[in-house]
Parts: structure tokens; C-alpha cells; sequence
């Protein structure tokens, strides 16, 4: 087992503070052409569900960095990050383990050579654990299940696949980091099992924020921000034809699902199979 | 006037770090010289010069290691960047070996660190990193924040009582805290201390003998199983 110097615990111990969120606000810069922003500002609030979506380089992750770097006209999009309506302390920045806010970035692979428990230990520490075991199989039984085969404590990070590596990330922000606001990048490209994260990650009041091209996800967002050429065009609140257009969608999910786990265990999928797993979807 | 020293593994953003000053503390209308150690090419004096116009050298090492080339040289250099009329002096060094350590008493000492680089690395450079006031985490957007707050950890296991500063230097984020370090720094005393030992150099390999093996050799040596010995007069 890992044992980390006493004085080390006592320096994270010391400075860890966790931060009460109730809102946060990103105040609109300008985009790649310069302009200002359609969208001139919106609020997160605890409990919201949002996505951000448009085509691929039209400034998505970049809103999403922004948020997490709680850029102060400091980024070149000259965006504003307020929380609770007031701009950022200066010592709250770039102090990660203070740091409210989770990015699940698009990274399907770990840098750390470390295993799996011993990192994850360590991270536990930093933020403050008392249990840190517990902690750590906790926070494995959430990564285990959203990836295909489990991940284990002896394995080192490296070497993980690129669903595993999201799954530990999502479960690592979620139940080491307890982050009060967690920004999630394309979960949808990793080959986890995107509808039983949101599942799981609805059960935490959080704020999460999705990138993404996945209508259904999109459609189970509380509001959805459009972007095109680095900038905020629209907001659009999901109206309440939306959201049950949504159900139906995850209905056509998990038919898709359903047949990529035929695929994945072997099987074929025949005419009958097929007519019968779409039957659900009672269209025309 | 104040002495910055730069220090860090190759490819680890050194200059990207660097630039980044300098480009802020001549928006704040600062004088700052810049010295490049390295042993056998750099072309960083000249692409500063050109893009802030401000004084700036090269000091090439050649046959001897960069941080001995940096103790021999620095108390001309500090006269050079004076005599310019710079407030900053940044040096930048090469220091191959990563086991010296280049910082000089009253001044700031700045370690720059590849996020990139693994978990060891902050175990593994001694008083590059032990020695020095700031330790600069570069391309911190290329691991996961969980990653990071592991990294920073180790930094700090290793040093303890370090600054640690995150930056993505080549988008210019996490810079300003650096430029507030240096500008509250304080100025450089003479005579000039290092701030550490360097690890014994003067042997007969530095000066040239090839030969494979201790009993080729002369001065304070070791074999696999025995600690450190002395041979000669």
C-alpha cells in the first residue's frame, strides 16, 4: 500500500477548501471573426443539465477551457466567468486541488505511470479524503460501470483503454473530485455506455455541462448553446415537445445499443431479430 | 537589477515560458535582457531580440557541462545585462544532466517542468527542482486534471514549499502569476553565491579520456558494488 508523507497530507489538508457554487455565469467575448457574441451571457445553476453543441472547430471545447480556466477577458475569446455572480478570486485560480471545477477532456489515454490504485490514491489524498480505500473502490465500481471489461487496482494507467480511461476520469471527477461542476467533452467518441452515465451522473446535484454531437443528449439537457465560428449564436431551452421528442430518441438509442452489444458478444443479427428489437419504435 | 534563472529538462518550454514574460513585462514597460546557455546550437537570442528588441546573447558551452559554463560566466553576464541598462536578466540554461542546479542566491530560481513527463520526474531531478523558488508546469492542457493535481502533487512531495505555477504556455495562460513572482523578487547581491552544490565534475572523463571502466580513471570514482572512492596523489 502507498503511504504518503505526513507533511505532504498536512499541506493538502490545510489548503483544501472545498467552494460553495450555487451559480455560475459566462459572460459572452467575441469569435474567431471578431464579433461579439450573440449569446451576451448565461447562468448554470446548481442541478443543470446543459449541452453545447455545432460542427467540429466551432469553438466547443474552447468554451468549455474557458469555463475551466474561469477565464477574465485573460483567454483569446475575451469570455468572462463569474461565480455567484462575482468574478474570480485571484487565489482560486490554477490552484487545482481547490478547483471547483471537473473537465473530462477528450484525452483517451493516461500519461501517468502509475497504477491505477496508487493514483488514485494520491488524488484522493490531495482532495482531502478521509477514507481513502473506500474512496478508491468507490470510485472504480462507477468506472466499472460504464466500460466494457472492468479496470483493476494493480493496472497501470498507461495501459488502459480509451473507454476505460474516460470511465475512470468521469468516476475520478465525480466521487474523488466531488466537483460541483463537471465539463464533459465528447463522452459519446470513448465507447462507454453514454445513457447509463447520464443515468448515473443525474443522481449527483451537479452542473454538468456536455459537448456534444449526440442529439439525444443534447434533447435531455435542460438548455442547449449553439455555436458556430467561435461564437455563442443561440440558447435554446428544451421546450416540453423537445423532451418527449427526447425519450423517443433514447428509445432509437438503445435499439442501436442493443445491437452493438449483439455485435460485441458474437452474435448475428438476423432479419427476425432486427424486426423485433425495432418494434418499439412505433413509427408509421 | 533582478537575476531570473530558467531552468528544465530539453523540449520542456523554457522559451515558450520566457517569451511569455518578456511579452508582458514590456507591455508593463519593464527593461529586461535575456542569456541563452546551451552547448551547441540555440537560436532563442536571436528570435528574442528580433521579436521584443531587447538585449540578448548566447553563450555556447561546448567541452564544458552548461551549469559549469553558467558558474564560470554569470558575473559577466550580470555586467553585460547591467550595462545595458536591463532591470530583468533572464538566463536560460540548458543544464543537460539534470543534476546540477544553476539558481544563485537573491535571485529567482524558476523550474519549468513538462506536465507530459510522467510521475517521476519530480523524484528524479534533485536540486533543479529542490533548489528552486517556482516551479512552472508547462502543457498542462495535454493531460487530465486529475493528472495534474497528482503531478503538482509530486513537485511538492519533492520540493516542499515550492510555488507551483500550471501554464499553457504557448496560449499564454498561467503566465501573469509568474510575472508578479518576478517583479517582487529581489535584486542580485555580489559576490554571487550558488545556492547548491553542483556534483563533482572535474574527473577524466570530463576532460577527455574515453576509456570504458574505473581503472581507466583517476579522481573520485565508484564500481557497480563499491560506493564512492578516491584514486591519485
Amino acid at each position: 500500500m502507498y503511504t504518503l508523507p505526513v507533511y505532504i497530507v498536512y499541506i493538502f489538508a490545510k489548503n483544501y477548501k472545498s467552494m460553495e457554487i450555487n451559480q455560475i455565469t459566462i459572460i459572452g467575448g467575441q469569435g474567431k471573426d471578431g464579433k461579439m457574441e450573440v449569446v451576451e451571457r448565461f447562468d448554470l445553476r446548481m442541478g443543470d443539465v446543459i449541452s453545447i453543441v455545432g460542427p467540429t472547430g466551432c469553438g466547443k471545447t474552447t468554451l468549455i477551457n474557458d469555463i475551466e480556466l474561469f477565464a477574465s477577458n485573460n483567454t483569446p475569446s475575451g469570455r468572462q466567468v463569474l461565480i455567484n455572480g462575482e468574478p474570480i478570486p485571484e487565489d482560486l485560480t490554477f490552484d487545482p486541488s481547490k478547483h471547483p471545477i471537473a473537465l473530462i477532456s477528450q484525452h483517451t489515454n493516461f500519461l501517468s505511470d502509475l497504477p491505477v490504485g496508487e493514483f488514485l490514491s494520491i488524488h484522493a489524498t490531495v482532495r482531502g479524503a478521509a477514507d481513502t480505500n473506500k474512496m478508491i473502490g468507490d470510485t472504480l465500481d462507477f468506472a466499472n460501470q460504464l466500460t466494457g471489461e472492468a479496470i483493476i487496482r494493480e493496472t497501470v494507467m498507461t495501459e488502459l483503454s480509451g473507454g476505460q480511461t474516460r470511465s475512470l476520469l468521469i468516476a475520478d471527477a465525480v466521487v474523488i473530485g466531488n466537483s460541483p461542476v463537471i465539463l464533459l467533452d465528447e463522452i459519446e467518441n470513448a465507447g462507454i455506455h453514454r445513457a447509463k452515465a447520464l443515468e448515473l451522473l443525474k443522481t449527483y446535484k451537479k452542473i454538468f455541462v456536455f459537448v456534444t454531437h449526440d442529439p439525444c443528449i443534447a434533447l435531455l439537457s435542460d438548455f442547449r448553446i449553439v455555436m458556430k465560428n467561435g461564437a455563442m449564436t443561440h440558447l435554446i431551452k428544451t421546450g416540453p415537445e423537445e423532451k418527449a421528442i427526447a425519450l423517443e430518441m433514447k428509445k432509437m438509442d438503445d435499439v442501436m445499443l442493443e445491437f452493438r452489444s449483439q455485435i460485441r458478444s458474437g452474435l448475428e443479427i438476423s432479419k427476425t431479430t432486427f424486426d423485433k428489437n425495432i418494434k418499439v419504435l412505433s413509427y408509421n | 537589477m533582478k537575476l531570473i534563472i530558467f531552468a528544465g529538462p530539453p523540449t520542456c518550454g523554457k522559451t515558450t515560458v520566457i517569451r511569455q514574460v518578456i511579452k508582458r513585462m514590456k507591455a508593463k514597460e519593464l527593461k529586461t535582457a535575456f542569456v541563452k546557455i546551451d552547448v551547441l546550437y540555440a537560436d532563442e537570442d536571436e528570435t528574442i531580440h528580433k521579436e521584443f528588441d531587447i538585449p540578448s546573447k548566447k553563450i555556447y558551452s561546448g567541452e564544458l557541462c552548461p551549469d559549469h559554463c553558467n558558474v564560470v560566466v554569470l558575473d559577466e553576464v550580470v555586467e553585460w545585462a547591467e550595462k545595458e541598462g536591463a532591470g530583468y536578466l533572464f538566463v536560460e540554461t540548458a543544464g543537460l544532466c539534470l543534476r546540477c542546479s544553476p539558481y544563485v542566491e537573491n535571485s529567482l530560481g524558476i523550474v519549468v517542468l513538462e506536465s507530459t513527463s510522467g510521475m517521476n520526474l519530480p523524484r528524479k531531478i534533485g536540486p533543479m527542482l529542490t533548489l528552486a523558488d517556482i516551479s512552472v508546469i508547462t502543457k498542462i492542457d495535454l493531460i487530465s486534471q486529475a493528472e495534474r493535481e497528482v503531478f503538482r502533487y509530486r513537485v511538492l512531495e519533492a520540493a516542499r514549499g515550492i510555488t507551483v505555477v500550471e501554464t499553457n504556455a504557448l496560449y499564454g495562460i498561467g503566465i501573469d502569476p509568474i510575472v508578479k513572482h518576478i517583479i517582487k523578487s529581489q535584486d542580485i547581491e555580489f559576490p554571487m553565491y550558488l545556492k547548491g552544490n553542483p556534483p563533482v565534475g572535474t574527473c577524466t572523463i570530463c576532460v577527455g579520456k574515453k576509456e570504458i571502466g574505473a581503472k581507466n580513471h583517476f579522481g573520485v570514482l565508484r564500481t557497480m558494488s563499491e560506493d564512492l572512492f578516491y584514486v591519485g596523489e
